[in-house]
């Protein structure tokens, strides 16, 4: 196996709102290798951002409580100190949001953002720096790139957005890039541009990318494997393929029957999964996806099942899982 | 940008002239008649005649202030009543009072109210919080000529330390910068101060607690730039709001206070309206408010051209 870009194990994440609790990550293990694209798929509220934001210990340490570990590069993200933490995000680690209109500053131009960046990590005058932010607008596809650095990002179209967003990710040549839901603002024919142009990033420059998203044909589109997440928890994870052909849990049974392309026949009902994720601040004992599922036994609901390996690379976390695909295989 | 500094400045003149319109009509409408007042008791009519004429007052409105518009045009704003003195001068020299008095006054309220704000704004619910919050709330809500006498009775009548009243000593209402005169200003200047402290703090307050919710100081976290990198990026993001409150309090510093240049006898233009409306001197009167409102109209202006100097947003609109 390649050398371990991102490793996670055992993570838990719990938020404290007043007297509540509320466990958005309940135990995931992750490990992504160099150059590897992960999709973590789920619903809002399934902790796929928290996860995701975990890799840069980005939420207020005050109300948040973490148990587990993250490696960046071998490197325990839990142990960093205030500079090693600077270092790390932005450096060896690269971040895109969901909504670049809310995630870059207004009031600068995204030039002087970029070179703003690269200077807090590298000792290169501003004119260095400026010719480095030119030459990562040619690499993210921006035309006129020398025009457009000068631009604020609300003179900016959502796709050039999120392409200088990517490129002020990357500013410092990270070796992952962490993508919140990079796509999930922008118009369609726009989401399919910046999705190649993900995966033309990831070839060129060798990068790992964890790619977070609720859609399953942009994961499909850009990623090696997928990892499912359900309140917290990974439920199923696999090569992709392995995981569209022949999904094993019920829940991601449930995610692929429900989506519109191909299935939008007049007449006839996208097919939804029932009820609603569970209250985080008061999870079920068992299985978490038990409440909602048909094929849920009692064992389902007495102990959370674990995650076991199925083919190679590919795991489920469901008792019925075994049971099932031999029935229907 | 030069070309909209252009169009406001375009803009703010027929401001101007209705501001001065409002005020001729507001002071010839109200009633009293402003020669009661220089006049003895038993003027003869023809006398009586003779000064309204003297002053103009036997004209039609109109062209009272046609003609009253056009001498202040050229920066006569014709005699006082009360003390047959220019009145261009009168308010020259309130205005220089009432300014060096806002000044003292907003240097210190901008800066303990900027200081509150952002500590308040950045450490949001923690006791620190609250400790700023509650002085910006009493800094609001405490009736500043209160505080004033209040100050005047620690400070003056039981330490000794500070004058209590006027602009310098021996009664001077010149300002000269020296330690006695500076001594007259720091009671009044403090007093006024404790307003736009209260508001500039809970504006910014308020402001900055927005600006860190929102996603771009993650993305900047996750950019790896330091707490004071972030800081730098609050502040830009705040100034623009922030200027337009202060240029707005600024303002109604220097309006003057009434109250508060009565507390202290501070010889500046609230002093001086306060006189103006007892004597029923409507040349004083006209002239100061004219000169008070052309004041907020050029101030508004100045914050309107920096703050689109400032936030690209508005610029490029």
């Amino acid at each position: 196996m390649a050398e371990r870009v991102l490793e996670i194990r055992g993570l838990e994440v719990t938020f404290r709102r007043g007297e509540e609790r509320i466990r958005a990550v309940a135990g995931v293990d992750l490990t992504l290798a160099a150059g590897e694209a992960l999709a973590l798929i789920g619903e809002s509220g399934s902790g796929k951002s928290v996860t995701l934001r975990q890799v840069l210990r980005l939420d207020p340490e005050r109300t948040t409580e973490v148990a587990g570990s993250v490696r960046v590069g071998g490197e325990e993200v839990g142990r960093l100190d205030r500079r090693g933490l600077r270092r790390l995000r932005g450096g060896r680690v690269g971040m895109v949001f969901q909504e670049p209109l809310l995630a870059l500053d207004p009031v600068y131009t995204v030039g002087q953002q970029i070179v703003e960046a690269i200077r807090a990590h590298e000792p290169v005058s501003r004119a260095e720096a400026r010719a480095r932010a030119l030459e990562l607008f040619r690499l993210v596809h921006v035309p006129s790139p020398d025009r457009r650095l000068d631009a604020y990002p609300h003179e900016l179209s959502g796709g050039l957005r999120q392409r200088a967003m990517i490129a002020l990710a990357l500013a410092c040549r990270p070796q992952l890039l962490l993508a919140d839901e990079p796509t999930t603002a922008l118009d369609a024919t726009v989401q399919i541009q910046v999705l190649l142009l993900l995966r033309e990033l990831q070839e060129r420059l060798g990068l790992a990318i964890l790619f977070v998203t609720h859609d399953i044909g942009a994961a499909v589109e850009i990623a090696d494997r997928i990892a499912v997440i359900y309140a917290g928890r990974i439920v199923e994870e696999g090569p992709v393929r392995a995981v569209i052909r022949s999904p094993l849990h019920p829940y991601t049974r449930g995610l692929l029957a429900s989506r519109t392309e191909g299935a939008l026949v007049k007449g006839r009902r996208i097919a939804a999964i029932p009820g609603s994720p569970p209250d985080l601040a008061r999870p079920p004992p068992g299985c978490a996806f038990a409440p909602r599922c048909s094929l849920a036994v009692e064992a389902c609901r007495r102990s959370v099942p674990r995650l076991e390996p199925f083919a190679p690379g590919h795991a489920v976390r469901c008792l019925r899982a075994p049971e099932w695909a031999a029935s229907a295989a | 940008m030069l070309r909209y500094t252009f169009n406001r400045v375009l803009y703010a003149l027929p401001i101007m002239l209705g501001v001065s319109l409002v005020c001729f009509l507001l002071v010839h409408i109200a009633p009293g008649d402003p020669l009661v007042s220089v006049l003895p008791p038993d003027a003869t009519e023809a006398l009586r005649r003779q000064m309204a004429e003297l002053y103009g007052f036997d004209r039609s409105l109109p062209e009272q202030f046609l003609r009253w518009l056009a001498r202040a045009a050229t920066g006569d704003l014709g005699t006082s009543i009360a003390t047959a003195r220019p009145v261009a001068a009168e308010v020259a020299r309130a205005v220089g009072n009432t300014v060096t008095l806002a000044a003292f006054a907003t240097l210190i309220g901008f800066t303990l109210g900027a200081i509150f704000g952002f500590v308040a704004g950045y450490f949001r619910d923690s006791p620190l919080d609250r400790l700023a919050s509650a002085l910006a709330v009493l800094g609001v809500s405490v009736p500043h000529y209160w505080l004033g006498m209040v100050l005047v009775i620690i400070f003056s009548a039981q330490l000794g330390w500070l004058p209590a009243t006027g602009a310098g000593p021996g009664g001077s209402t010149e300002w000269v910068w020296d330690w006695e005169h500076f001594r007259h200003l720091i009671l009044p200047a403090v007093t006024m101060s404790v307003i736009p402290m209260g508001i500039v703090a809970r504006t910014l307050r308020a402001l900055v607690a927005e600006i860190l919710s929102q996603e771009f100081v993650m993305g900047l976290r996750a950019r790896g730039l330091s707490e004071f990198a972030v800081f730098r990026h609050v502040v830009k993001n705040a100034a623009p709001t922030a200027l337009a409150v202060m240029g707005l309090q600024l303002g109604y510093l220097l309006g003057g206070s009434i109250l508060i240049e009565t507390v202290f006898s501070w010889p500046g233009t609230g002093f001086l309206l306060n006189a103006a409306i007892f004597q029923r001197d409507l040349p004083l009167l006209q002239g100061t408010i004219l000169v008070l409102a052309l004041f907020f109209v050029v101030l508004n202006l100045l914050v309107d051209v920096v703050q689109t100097a400032l936030d690209p947003r508005i610029r490029r609109a």
